[in-house]
């Protein structure tokens, strides 16, 4: 089957694609977008997340047929100006990230609250990035990246 | 996972007669769930009939003052309809309840209600399971069934239905809108699952090739603004009900005038506790009698080793909540 979706602002046309395969091999393995990540395969872990026609979803719950004509943005799209995004720079700054498997998933879901809620509070932090795991960090510094990208986008793109 | 076709029909009608053609085809909504149990094998359709762009997008108010919610909606926006939020807040807090924010976004209603049983068994295609494999036996009984049922399961299953949403839609009188190859009809939420008996291999009382189309509301009243869920499980967020309640009720001059209680997680469907109901109405609203009421519902029960745990659960968990509404309604007209 041959699939044609908007990544990143960008289109993509994939032929040969087995209707089993998910959007998120899709991304990884044909289009060069390794930035999602594979971990649990289940929903369970959201290190998959990507927006689907704006909403952040799990990739790896999405058949790559699904994906056809929709709009995609991956972690490696959260910013186009070639600098990283505030989300990114502080995840990095605050040191929110160790193994960084769980990162992409959470740069998107935390792009996608701040988008939806500037500021936060510390239980609305945790609600949003309820879908998201990480067995490094115990959290604590992904709160601070939060609250960190929450005042860098306060005063304008950072 | 097996090879399938995947399609996206022009009208529901294509979508319709596309699966009726075929008995091993199924629709396709968010595919939180079917993705899931195909990757698993649990699922093994061969051909998966894409209908999302096809399903209602919008909650519309119907003649009599309700909603009505098309089936393909995401769970993510009906938690957080302001209409939603205001006169069915029972419903609001289920979604909000289930799974995450990502999977919200993506489910659909029509799915949500669809969705199949979390038990391990079931998802596990090196065992047996009388759901998945009919005639192959049941290891729950005595192995692992903590989190499995104790009200309407059978010999042959002991299943529990997952969704939240279908409890607080059981509790606000839902009816559900499908369309057939034999043209449309309604059903009533609570008769859109069937109960196990020795055929636990399907859920509901669908019949193939029958989509969901919308979900409606009754017109919004003192009762059904008046609710709330409750639902307890393993960690504060982001996991399955191992006891849940959806529970409606008006009080006047201290007496129940109406009541609605729905308990998920302890059987095969969202479980409309018609006896509690029934001995609540017109009855003093305090606590003790709301225990009581919930004890009788109970009786029916039929809990097993490790999950005996879960009539008590379900008693207390009901009563508090019962207690909880009471008192939210005797300070409300106090003021
Ligand atoms: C990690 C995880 C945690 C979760 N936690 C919870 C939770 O706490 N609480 C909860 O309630 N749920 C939970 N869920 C389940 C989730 O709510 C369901 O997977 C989701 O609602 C299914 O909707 P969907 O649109 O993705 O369905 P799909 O996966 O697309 O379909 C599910 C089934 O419904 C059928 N179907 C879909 N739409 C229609 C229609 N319109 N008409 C007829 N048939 C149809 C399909 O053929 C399929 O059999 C969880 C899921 C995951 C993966
Ligand atoms: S890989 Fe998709 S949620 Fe874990
Ligand atoms: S940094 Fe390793 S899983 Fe989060």
């Amino acid at each position: 089957m041959r699939v044609t979706a908007t990544v990143n602002g960008e289109t993509h046309q994939i032929d040969d694609v087995w209707e089993g395969e998910s959007l998120m091999y899709a991304l990884r393995e044909r289009m060069g977008l390794p930035g999602s990540k594979n971990a649990c395969e289940q929903g369970e872990c959201g290190s998959c997340t990507v927006y689907l026609d704006g909403v952040p979803v799990c990739s790896c719950l999405v058949a790559a047929g699904q994906a056809h004509e929709r709009d995609i943005v991956t972690v490696e799209g959260l910013s186009d100006t070639g600098e990283l995004h505030p989300v990114q720079q502080a995840y990095l700054e605050q040191g929110a990230v160790q193994c960084g498997f769980c990162t992409p998933g959470l740069l998107v879901a935390t792009h996608d609250l701040l988008s939806r809620n500037p500021h936060p509070s510390d239980p609305q932090i945790r609600e949003a990035l309820a879908g998201n795991l990480c067995r490094c960090t115990g959290y604590e510094k992904i709160l601070d990246a939060v609250r960190a990208a929450a005042d860098r986008m306060d005063g304008g793109p950072a | 996972m097996k090879a399938f076709s995947y399609s996206r029909p022009d009208s529901v009608r294509d979508a319709v007669a596309g699966v009726a053609a075929d008995r091993e085809a199924k629709f396709l909504a968010g595919g939180t769930n079917l993705v899931d149990l195909m990757r698993l094998g649990v699922e093994r359709p061969d051909a998966l009939i894409d209908v999302r762009h096809l399903l209602g997008h919008d909650i519309e108010p119907t003649a009599d003052g309700g909603l009505l919610v098309g089936s393909g909606v995401a769970n993510s926006d009906l938690a957080v309809d302001p209409r939603v939020r205001q006169a069915y807040p029972v419903l609001s807090q289920a979604l909000l309840s289930g799974a995450s924010g990502q999977l919200r976004n993506a489910a659909t209603v029509g799915g949500n209600l669809l969705q199949r049983t979390r038990c391990v068994y079931f998802q596990d295609v090196t065992k047996p399971c009388n759901k998945r494999q009919p005639g192959s036996g049941c290891p729950a009984r005595e192995g692992s069934h903590r989190d499995l049922g104790i009200l309407g399961t059978s010999e042959a299953c002991i299943a529990t239905h997952p969704s939240d949403m279908a409890v607080a839609l059981a509790a606000v009188d839902a009816t559900v809108h499908l369309t057939g190859p034999g043209g449309e009809r309604t059903v009533r939420l609570e008769q859109l699952y069937r109960l196990p008996g020795d055929d636990p291999s399907r859920d509901t009382t669908l019949e193939h090739a029958e989509l969901i189309t919308a979900v409606q509301l009754p017109p919004p009243s003192a009762l059904y603004r008046s609710s709330r869920y409750r639902k307890v499980r393993d960690r504060a967020s982001f996991a399955f009900a191992v006891g849940s309640i959806a529970a409606a009720m008006v009080i006047d001059d201290g007496l129940v005038r109406e009541v609605r209680i729905a308990f998920g997680a302890v059987a095969p469907r969202p479980w409309r506790a018609h006896t509690a109901e029934d001995a609540l109405r017109g009855q003093p609203a305090d606590a003790a009698d709301f225990a009581a009421a919930i004890a009788a519902e109970l009786e029916l029960a039929e809990p097993l080793r490790d999950n005996a745990f879960k009539v008590d659960l379900t008693r207390r968990m009901g009563a508090a909540v019962l207690t909880e509404l009471a008192e939210a309604q005797q300070q409300g007209s106090g003021r």
